[in-house]
């Protein structure tokens, strides 16, 4: 299976090129069919190549195969090759695995919408960049998945491109996500002037040796912003809010459960070199903790149910982060590999509820729904539940391994550990929130809406029951000391390049673990307590609190500004020196005012001198003896 | 048995511009057919040129005959690694803006088309001349073609445009034109050869005082067609007021020829002139290419914001040659193709639109893309591969130059990188504003969907777009040697510390 | 007696500065041109002269040609002429700046 990795991305762009080519010629059962078997596929052939590595040794379970030259100039040459690990096939795993989940929910969630074939064409063409990104063997191939996604993410965000609001949400996006490429790509650029090659294995294994440690963190801290932008860090954050505009799933597929992760991966990926900066781990550690701790904030307030589980992925990639900057870089990614489940479940769930309400997402708008979506919202309250990190769910075991993590690393601290658990009650109260808003209390729907109110159809509920299950049990596959196979798998990939011996001593404080344990989970319960005292005991208490803390209110409400400040710092200054400095004045003005002048006085000068001819012969005459005169006199003069 | 292949392309258009005045101007239908058939009779003669190119540095396809012996010029052609795209590209794209007259073309139809025809032999014979001399003629020819072309058929202010475009352009030729008579008479009077020999004149040194002044000359000739900041308010003018072939011809083939001339006469001429020079040339790209992209990004029309983005490119194009290294100007190289392939079709796309709403202020324009699907596919592909996304063409040439250009000089690579933002933001701003959004102007609910004729002009566009963006190889290895052959003789002539002081002063010819 | 060749050439000169003076003042076109018969003849003396001078017969050729020319001349003049003096009922060049800018 090993020499066929290139089917598992072949898949989906097939599909992508049917339903793109085709698309309009098909049945939305036939596009159906087209999407969703693609990615099927897909999955089948990444868990046959999984299930082979399995079969090999731990220490070589790194596959590479090249399919061709893609770029090649005098020593510069990158290839279009891909590469199988642990991590990439967890990864794998996950894109697919979730992707076809996705994909089977739009079938339903779709249905009836005018560009359907084009919807699944640019779905397949997204699991296709993602698994090029993920299976991508040099820093190039992966910067090409990278934009790959980004561009799916664009032209889904605006899908449904009337709108003007969603059209600027996805040109917002790409826009952003571009200021993070520039990182990314000099970033790569700076990879080769000192590495003189792009492949990861080369790069990764002469690191330790040729790498100087300002030049690694420089290079780390260009990476590191190109994550920033896929992965939604401060300050680049500000467009994954707004891609809520996106369908739902799309939501679900892209903006949770894949490509913002793209971020974590890489910078996982990447460890050899973070390793060898100090700083830049610093960094990566300090943004993720402050952007988990700033979303969070925001998603206490935010009313629109898309919104807050938005900014609830920022925060838990936030999370990922920090696990990634304190070197835990298995506790990352298995965070990834939950969050995956439920917040796709939960972003789903939540697509399930808008179905049954006519695409309403405020939460002022719902309530009392528990019984009218019996199954929306027990999935939905087992993805609640992940989410918060309440004890066996999966979430639980992913958070506390990063919380535990953060705290014994020698690149943590105690002061990591405090924000990071005072977040994890926040996240529990504003999860609970959502719950008690959507499904308890009266409802404040409105009527000719609720008349319509309608649990979705199966091809939408069997996939959420399917996430359901993993979000409940996918954690177990991690559960510390007990059976942490999830660590183990990863460990090969995490210490083949470099001694990674950040976590040897926590391995026997087992005793201190638990207790750290016990206290998240303390402050995980006290956060469901407040939420549930706020939303179904005393209801009428939360409006009283925002009018006493209004100034804090209207703050978070308005997402700490920073959307405005952008506005006012960057984009209107630079449209207007654009517009009135640049075009109007230097273009227009200088440079081709000078020009026209050039031209003016040419044409002036010549209207002086055509006043000498004055059409009489004589006058000409005179000027021709004056001229011979003239010429005599200098010979004879000379 | 030697076919002169070069000869017969580039005549080719010519001798069926003389056929074609022999058809009456009433039948339309015969003179397009005419042109259209023997212009893609040109690009098919061109095949052979790509599928038999050796990959080495030596000049291939060469052609020598003696012109005007008492001066000294021949009629010398041929082609390197460096050439051949350019041929290649303009051989392409002339079947293709042939085609997109079709119909928009509303007065004499067959003068049009005897100017773009001739255009061709200019423009093909600029890249295949390997006698300076020659290359003057062919640089100059290829002017009043496209004179006429703008000022004949172009849009209202078309008259000013056309003198502007004529004027600027020549200011530069005829300096160019002295320093070519001074390399002759140098070269002359040193070797005892009078030659315009482009191969013989590359191999002589002149002194620094003599590189300085020459390459200025040459080099401001050259800047103005690329064009570079500060000399390029020509081209938005020409561009508007140019009918869509015009502008797609302009961007596609003509604004190369500078960027060529750097390549085959600046650099390997006057290196020294080159070295000293590269700080302030290298500035202007970049300056160029934010520049650019930020005047884009207010345009109000939709050509201009196209114009604009040309010198952005451009500036990237410019930026790579003068890296003097294997990756920048490899990646300029297939920037120009690039280029050429994405920018024309950009003006194509903006032409069709405009020929239907006869108006190509962006204002006008607004949810597009429910009523023109097809439309909006083809200039979102061609839109990305402006932007330079992965896996289409525009990435490939983008990133070696940057690539290039951060090997050796790093902050000029910086600046040159946030270009991927710019071009990110003008181009989806303006995609945006005229495809997404409610569909709520009359006259955009009546527009027609793209025809097959004119399906048919893009998919190949297209398909080179997709091409050099996943197989960029099959381009960069016929183009290797040629490249590295150039950096040779520039690194070599450096190098070489005997520069002559001038020993004579430049005098005529002894009989 | 031989007179130099200088009394000639000076003769020559007056005849010719006249000639030159009558073009540049006069009016009238007719008068204009005899003033240009007048330079030529001027011009045809001085030949003369130095035909003698160098004992050859070059310059007699040339005068010769002069003569022939200044003949056709006359003859496309006058008729020229008479046909602006048919248009504009004047000889007088002042009438005439068609050429004027």
């Amino acid at each position: 299976m090993f020499e066929n990795i290139w089917l598992v991305p072949l898949f989906p762009f097939l599909g992508f090129l049917l339903n793109g080519l085709f698309g309009s010629k098909f049945s939305e059962k036939q596009a159906g069919i087209v999407g969703s078997g693609a990615v099927i596929l897909s999955f089948l052939a990444a868990g046959a190549i999984s299930y082979q590595l399995l079969s090999l040794p731990e220490a070589s379970r790194a596959v590479t195969q090249t399919v061709y030259t893609w770029i090649e100039t005098g020593a510069f040459r990158v290839d279009l090759s891909f590469t199988v690990d642990a991590l990439s096939a967890i990864m794998l795993l996950v894109v697919s695995g979730v992707g076809t989940l996705i994909h089977i929910y739009s079938i339903g969630y779709m249905h009836g919408d005018r560009g359907f074939a084009r919807y699944f064409a640019f779905l397949n063409l997204f699991t296709f960049s993602m698994l090029i990104l993920v299976l991508a063997d040099n820093f190039l191939l992966m910067f090409l998945g990278w934009e790959g996604v980004g561009l799916c993410s664009y032209l889904l965000i605006g899908f449904w491109y009337e709108d003007k609001d969603n059209a600027f949400a996805g040109r917002k996006a790409f826009v952003v996500n571009r200021v993070g490429d520039f990182g990314f790509l000099l970033g790569i650029c700076l990879i080769f002037a000192t590495f003189g090659t792009l492949d990861f294995d080369s790069v990764f294994a002469s690191a330790s040796d040729v790498l100087p440690p300002e030049t690694a963190t420089i290079i780390c801290l260009l990476l590191f912003v190109g994550a920033i932008g896929k992965s939604a860090q401060i300050p680049l954050y500000v467009w994954l809010p707004d891609a809520m505009a996106g369908p739902t799933p799309v939501s679900a597929l892209i903006h949770a459960a894949t490509m913002v992760t793209a971020g974590v991966y890489m910078v996982a990926r990447c460890h050899v070199l973070f390793l060898l900066s100090p700083m830049a781990m610093n960094v990566v550690a300090v943004i993720g903790l402050f952007t988990a701790f700033l979303a969070a904030t925001i998603a206490l307030v935010s009313t629109d149910i898309k919104k807050v589980l938005a900014y609830s992925t920022i925060s838990q990639l936030g999370y990922m982060f920090l696990a990634c900057g304190v070197g835990a870089f298995g506790a990352g990614i298995f965070h990834l590999y939950t969050h995956a489940f439920f917040k796709s479940l939960l972003f789903m769930s939540a697509g399930s509820v808008m179905h049954a309400l006519q695409n309403e997402t405020d939460m002022t708008k719902m309530g009392g729904l528990k019984s009218k979506l019996p199954v929306t919202y027990r999935v939905f309250l087992v993805g609640a539940l992940a989410l918060s990190g309440v004890p066996l769910f999966s979430g639980f075991f992913s958070k506390d391994a990063i919380l535990w993590k953060s705290v014994v690393s020698p690149l943590g601290g105690f002061g990591y550990w405090v924000i990071a658990t005072g977040i994890a009650g926040l996240t529990a109260f504003y999860t609970f929130r959502l719950i008690f808003l959507i499904f308890f209390g009266r409802s404040r729907v409105q009527k000719e809406v609720e008349k319509h109110i309608h649990e979705s159809p199966v091809i939408m509920t069997a996939p959420l029951g399917i996430l359901a299950l993993f979000s409940l049990a996918g954690g177990y596959v991690g559960m510390p000391h007990f059976w942490d196979k999830f660590d183990h798998f990863l460990q090969p990939v995490f210490s083949k390049y470099i001694e990674n011996n950040l976590f040897e001593r926590s391995e026997q404080l087992f005793g201190l673990e638990f207790g750290f344990m016990a206290t998240s989970t303390l402050v995980v319960l006290l956060g469901i307590g407040c939420a549930y005292m706020l939303y179904v005991v005393r209801p009428e208490l939360p409006a009283e609190l925002s009018q006493q803390f209004a100034g804090l209110h209207r703050f978070l409400f308005r997402k700490w500004y920073v959307d405005e400040l952008y506005d006012a710092t960057v984009v209107r200054p630079l449209a207007v020196v654009s517009d009135k400095v640049l075009w109007r004045w230097v273009d227009v003005k200088i440079i081709d005012g000078f020009v026209n002048k050039v031209a003016e006085w040419a044409g002036r000068l010549g209207a002086t001198l055509r006043l000498m001819e004055t059409g009489l012969v004589q006058n000409y005459a005179l000027m021709v003896v004056v001229g011979a005169v003239a010429l005599v006199g200098y010979f004879l003069l000379r | 048995m030697h076919i002169p292949l070069l000869t017969i392309i580039t005549a080719l258009p010519t001798v069926t511009a003389i056929l074609l005045v022999f058809l009456k101007r009433e039948n339309e239908r015969a003179i397009k057919y005419v042109t259209l058939l023997m212009s893609t009779v040109v690009f098919l003669a061109s095949l052979p040129l790509f599928f038999t190119f050796q990959s080495t540095a030596d000049m291939q396809f060469t052609e020598v005959h003696a012109w005007i012996p008492a001066l000294g010029t021949r009629y010398h052609v041929g082609i390197d690694g460096i050439s051949l795209f350019m041929v290649l590209l303009t051989t392409f794209l002339t079947p293709i803006v042939v085609l997109a007259s079709w119909t928009n073309i509303s007065r004499n139809l067959k003068g049009y088309m005897i100017s773009l025809l001739v255009l061709e032999t200019g423009i093909l014979g600029v890249f295949v001349s390997l006698d300076l001399f020659l290359f003057y003629v062919f640089w100059e020819v290829m002017l009043i073609p496209m004179y006429f072309i703008i000022g004949i058929w172009g849009g209202r202010n078309r008259i000013y445009a056309a003198v502007k475009f004529f004027i600027y352009t020549f200011v530069g030729s005829l300096l160019m034109l002295v320093a070519i008579l001074v390399l002759y008479f140098y070269h002359g009077g040193l070797t005892g050869e009078y030659t315009f020999d482009v191969l013989k004149l590359q191999e002589t040194h002149f002194p620094l005082g003599y590189q300085t002044w020459l390459f200025l000359a040459f080099g401001l000739s050259f800047a103005i067609k690329v064009p570079m900041f500060p000399f390029h308010t020509w081209l938005p003018d020409a561009h508007v007021e140019a009918p869509t072939g015009g502008s797609v011809i302009l961007a596609g083939v003509l604004l190369k020829m500078g960027a060529y001339g750097f390549l085959r006469f600046c650099l390997p001429f006057f290196p020294h002139a080159v070295e000293q020079f590269t700080p302030l040339i290298l500035t202007l790209a970049v300056v160029g290419i934010i520049y650019g992209a930020l005047v884009a990004m207010v345009q109000p029309d939709l050509k201009k914001l196209v114009a604009y983005s040309s010198v952005s490119h451009l500036g990237f194009v410019i930026l790579g040659i003068f890296t003097l290294n294997n990756q920048g100007i490899q990646g300029g190289l297939i920037q120009m193709v690039n280029h050429g392939l994405s920018t024309g079709a950009l003006f194509l796309l903006v032409g069709m639109i405009y020929e239907r709403r006869h108006t190509r202020r962006i204002a006008d324009f607004g949810g597009l893309a429910k009523q023109v699907p097809v439309f909006a596919t083809f200039f979102m592909i061609v839109m990305l591969s402006s932007i330079g996304l992965p896996g289409l063409n525009g990435f490939v040439g983008e990133y070696l130059i940057i690539l290039g250009a951060f090997l050796e000089q790093r902050v000029f690579a910086i600046f040159a990188a946030t270009g991927v933002v710019w071009t990110a933001v003008y181009m989806l701003l303006m995609y945006q504003r005229v495809m997404f959004g409610k569909l709520d102007k009359e006259e955009n609910k009546k527009l027609l969907d793209l025809s097959p004729r004119e399906i048919g002009l893009l998919v190949p566009i297209i398909f080179f777009i997709i091409f050099i963006g996943v197989y960029p190889n099959a381009f960069l290895k016929k183009m290797e040697p040629s490249v590295n052959h150039l950096i040779e003789v520039v690194k070599s002539k450096t190098l070489a510390s005997d520069i002559r002081e001038p020993s004579l002063i430049i005098g005529l010819r002894e009989e | 007696m031989i007179i130099p060749i200088s009394y000639y050439l000076i003769l020559s000169g007056i005849l010719f500065t006249i000639g030159v003076v009558g073009v540049l003042t006069r009016r009238n076109a007719i008068v204009i041109f005899m003033s240009i018969e007048l330079m030529l003849n001027a011009v045809n003396l001085t030949l003369i002269a130095f035909s003698k001078q160098f004992n050859s017969l070059d310059g007699h050729v040339f005068v010769f040609f002069v003569m022939v020319v200044a003949a056709a001349e006359v003859a496309v003049g006058l008729a020229l002429i008479v046909a602006i003096f048919r248009t504009k009922e004047s000889i007088f060049v002042d009438d005439f700046n068609l050429l004027k800018w």
